[in-house]
């Protein structure tokens, strides 16, 4: 260490301001812990889910099951774009706590948008090849909670995918005040949240599935 | 902390992250062991990832153990474990008796 400042200490999950930008990280800590406490009750919302999902893998009420209905390709296409979206976030959060540069940050958060996007679009040609097969909610109470389960997930995907469109007006229409700082902050430590949630999902539904 | 020391954190999360989906996914298909041993270590595997993203992109660790986060998080934890355990039992207890 050559820096000769004490170092600040870590207030908030997610990319610490303390750095480069001590005023907007002590805003941040209640702001960011608020963010957390909810996320930590959607992860109770997930966990739930999960559970109603392994209870209900084996009534498939003669319908097709996991294994006859999941495929391998397209689980691991979504999982590495996800993953690819969480690192370009990553590389966001970076150009904005030491560069502070509003258009690279503008690039990085297009890249996570396109990652997100094209994960939706996966997801969406895998519900419609299973509304083909026939393989709707109402079909078995396996299909219902799968359903419940993965389009949860969706939606928040979707959720974070608007948030960052927005984020990406608001960059342009303030630029890189404290306020859009924090809100950065928040939506990082949502879509690795999310990226933690999908992993999830492709182990004990799709992976365990098709074992 | 400087730049090149935290982009470094990101690419040790997204080379560890990588490494333990691919093992994952290999041993789907991979079936030379039996099926109970790699139920295990995919499981296990989920796990570690879920250790990897908390601690390179959420950068949460057991060291600073005086943020209210971490409490938070066990705290969640503990409720998250009651309730699915909790549901699991009761619900399969039932499956079981239906028998």
């Amino acid at each position: 260490m050559t820096n000769s400042t004490t170092p600040l200490p870590r207030l908030y999950p997610g990319m610490n301001l303390g750095e480069t930008d001590p005023d907007t990280h002590e805003a941040a800590e209640e702001l960011v812990f608020g963010f957390w406490v909810f996320l930590m009750s959607d992860a109770v919302l997930f966990a739930l889910l999960f559970a109603v999902y392994e209870t209900m893998v084996n009534s498939t009420a003669g319908g097709p099951g996991a294994a006859q209905l999941f495929h391998l390709k397209p689980t691991l296409i979504e999982t590495l774009v996800l993953l690819a979206s969480s690192f370009t976030f990553g590389m966001a959060s970076l150009i904005m706590k030491f560069k502070q540069h509003v258009v690279l940050l503008q690039i990085a958060l297009i890249g996570t948008l396109i990652l997100g996007v094209s994960f939706l679009g996966f997801e969406i040609s895998d519900f419609a090849k299973l509304t083909r097969q026939g393989a709707v909610p109402q079909l078995s109470g396996f299909l219902s909670s799968f359903y419940v389960l993965v389009s949860t997930h969706f939606l928040h995907v979707l959720s974070g995918c608007i948030w960052i469109l927005v984020m990406l007006i608001q960059l342009s229409v303030f630029g890189l005040d404290e306020t859009v700082k924090t809100r950065l902050l928040r939506l990082g430590i949502f879509w690795h949240f999310l990226d933690i949630v999908w992993i999830f999902i492709f182990t004990f539904v799709y992976l365990l599935g098709l074992l | 902390m400087n730049l090149g020391r935290e982009l470094r954190k990101y690419v040790i999360g997204m080379v560890m992250a990588l490494t333990l989906t691919g093992i994952a996914f290999a041993l789907t298909i991979w079936n030379y062991w039996p099926v109970r041993t790699r139920f295990i270590i995919i499981i296990a595997c989920a796990i570690l990832q879920l250790l990897v993203h908390f601690r390179y992109f959420l950068h949460i660790d057991l060291e600073k153990s005086h943020r209210d986060d971490l409490q938070l998080i066990l705290f969640s934890a503990f409720i998250i474990a009651l309730m699915v355990g909790g549901m699991l039992w009761v619900i399969f207890n039932l499956n079981m008796r239906m028998m």
